[in-house]
């Protein structure tokens, strides 16, 4: 009978595909892996604490650094709580501006995401190259509304800080012309791959029953077959006026991850579509007028928002004791949930593997961290 | 007439001159290889820089090198945290020499936002010298490719016979002190107590950039920190705020 000898190999900080500075310390017998342990806090940055210290205001463009592919979604969950603890009215027009950026956002970080993992599987540069381009459209469609790329700080309490206008909403549509086009293509770029397909198939099983052990949500989640979504769950903006589907999974593993992304952005394209449609007019306003906002004073109490972000469950706790910043502020990282079922789902695959499942999994570390 | 007119003359004409300066230089400006290494935010901009639309190859740089062995320069992408810093500093002592430092955005400058946090470090030149600074939050990526082009302009007045990796290295540091974690925090060899404490200014002046003829030596312009106190944070009950009104007007 051959003896082997198991195998202790750390993989980062510092590695090209662990999507930030993030490091496993994985034990292998030959090229299989039997244990992985994530090490994470290298970009704990204080988020949480420093949340307790700014006034609630200043607190918003802190929210753009925690997942900052979209800074518009995390903006968008902070102020939802914000406005849910000190009872604000949001003026119908910003919530559609809002529903707009945030699928925006989704476009942009799947597409990006994805092109990251085709790229840990070897396809080098052409998937990650495409998710770029489609990322630099639309970073030019925040930059007209927000000023900057990446760093939005778009939303306030009670709504957002500039309107949309008609330039805006032309050069939008031009966009979405291409982005069919665009899924097709991507989508394309997996199927028709024999190596992608052998190594995305039955690759990173997560089970049902698992994931909803670990309390994983977004696109993992739904790869695993359940059809769980908060824009369907708990409508919240003006999500409950749209027609959209909730793509899920079967098998759980890297393909159906992919496949759920892919039909996500497509979703999303339909949601963009309706919400420029039903865009009201602009007599109702952009911003609740009434909102002081660098000295909002909170009452005292509690409260917890959500939205599903790209990446899953987004969603922030802030207790109030009455001052103008909070007493406790918590993150709830769909990133860092999501994280903690990698082990679950590399142990038995390939050491090659493991950066294909991390990739599936999408993370961020400014958010797993904080 | 100058020798240079000269040159520039005959070179008009399809005569080609050189030093064996200039194209030392010429060959080291011209494939300036970065470390493939992202800390945060701003690494996402470095990568926007090298996709298609910025186009870093065009400065040739756009070899990412996984291993520092490879690499020429380490672009310090993001903010540096207590827990990351002695792995930065292990990835500049593996690079060979030359080797530059790029540090992008506020973070990795000054601490950026995330300044008064009590994990984060005060700039990354408080551990290795630093070449050239980008400011912004994140910078765009033409930033990045002005800093490239700065950093080129740097190597192009280099010399032959005094740059710092040839000849007698003479008082050439060409290992940096790796800090490592005491009894206090974070700790640096030769500087007492914490070396980075929580508020307040770091107890240690930075690296003088080695473009102006630093050659691994701290500051000693700037005065020692270490009556320092740490600040007191404001809570933001404490201070007073002034409505300017909401958003931007127009
Ligand atoms: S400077 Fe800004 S964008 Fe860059 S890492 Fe720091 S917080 Fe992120």
């Amino acid at each position: 009978m051959l003896k082997t000898e198991e195998l202790q190999i750390n993989i980062g900080p510092q590695h090209p595909s662990t999507h930030g500075v993030f490091r496993m310390l994985v034990t292998v017998d030959g090229e299989t892996l039997v244990d992985l342990k994530p090490v994470f806090g290298y970009l704990h940055r204080n988020h949480e604490q420093l949340g307790e210290v700014n006034t609630y205001l200043q607190n918003m463009p802190f929210t753009d650094r925690l997942d900052y592919f979209n800074s518009m979604v995390n903006n968008h969950a902070y102020a939802r709580t914000i406005e849910t603890l000190a009872g604000v009215e949001v003026p119908e027009r910003a919530q559609y501006i809002r529903v707009i950026m945030d699928e925006l956002s989704r476009i942009l970080n799947h597409a990006t995401a994805m092109g990251f993992m085709l790229g840990d599987m070897g396809a080098w540069q052409t998937a990650l190259l495409w998710g770029m381009r489609e990322r630099e459209k639309i970073l030019d469609m925040f930059e007209y509304v927000s000023g900057a790329r990446m760093m939005c700080n778009y939303c306030r309490f009670g709504g957002v800080v500039r309107d949309i206008d008609d330039w805006f909403i032309t050069e939008l549509k031009k966009l979405m012309q291409g982005l069919p086009h665009y899924f097709d293509d991507f989508e394309g770029l997996l199927l028709n791959s024999e190596i992608l397909l052998a190594r995305a198939r039955n690759i990173g099983v997560l089970p049902k029953e698992l994931a909803l052990a670990y309390s994983v949500t977004g696109p993992v989640l739904r790869g695993s077959g359940v059809a769980y979504d908060i824009r369907k769950a708990e409508p919240y903006a003006v999500y409950d006026r749209f027609k959209f589907k909730v793509p899920v999974g079967t098998v759980g593993d890297v393909y159906d991850r992919f496949l759920v992304r892919i039909a996500e952005m497509r979703e999303s394209y339909k949601i963009l579509e309706q919400a420029l449609e039903q865009l009201p007019d602009a007599t109702g306003g952009f911003i609740n007028p009434k909102v002081k906002q660098q000295s909002l004073k909170a009452p005292a109490g509690e409260a917890y928002a959500r939205v599903e972000s790209p990446k899953g469950e987004l969603g922030f706790y802030v207790v109030s004791d009455g001052s103008g910043s909070a007493y406790r502020y918590k993150v709830r990282a769909p990133s860092f949930i999501n994280l903690s079922a990698l082990a679950d789902m590399c142990k038995g695959y390939t050491i090659a593997d493991v950066v294909v499942i991390l990739g599936s999994i999408d993370i961020v570390m400014g958010e797993v961290d904080r | 007439m100058s020798d240079l007119q000269t040159q520039m003359d005959l070179e008009q004409q399809g005569v080609l001159f050189t030093t064996i300066n200039k194209l030392y230089n010429w060959g080291r400006r011209s494939s300036v290889w970065p470390m493939q290494f992202g800390l945060a935010c701003c690494a996402i901009e470095m990568i926007a820089a090298a996709a298609s639309r910025y186009d870093i190859s065009r400065f040739g740089s756009e070899l990412f090198r996984a291993s520092p062995r490879q690499a020429d320069v380490m672009i310090v992408a993001g903010t540096v945290t207590k827990k990351m810093v002695p792995q930065v500093v292990r990835l500049f002592n593996q690079m060979p020499e030359p080797r530059y430092v790029i540090s992008m955005g506020a973070c990795a400058t000054s601490g950026g936002p995330f300044r008064d946090g009590y994990n984060v470090v005060r700039g990354v030149d408080l551990y290795v010298p630093v070449d050239v600074y980008i400011p912004g939050c994140p910078p765009r990526p033409e930033a990045l490719l002005h800093s490239l082009m700065t950093l080129q302009a740097q190597i192009d007045v280099q010399a032959l016979q005094q740059v710092r990796w040839y000849g007698d290295d003479e008082g050439v540091v060409n290992e940096f002190p790796i800090p490592v974690f005491g009894a206090e925090g974070l700790e640096v060899a030769g500087i007492p107590g914490t070396a980075d404490p929580v508020g307040g200014t770091p107890k240690m002046p930075p690296f003088v950039s080695p473009a102006l003829g630093g050659k691994g030596e701290r500051d000693a312009s700037i005065k020692a920190l270490e009556g320092n106190q740490p600040k007191p944070m404001l809570r933001a009950g404490t201070v007073t705020i002034e409505e300017v009104g909401h958003g931007i007007a127009g």
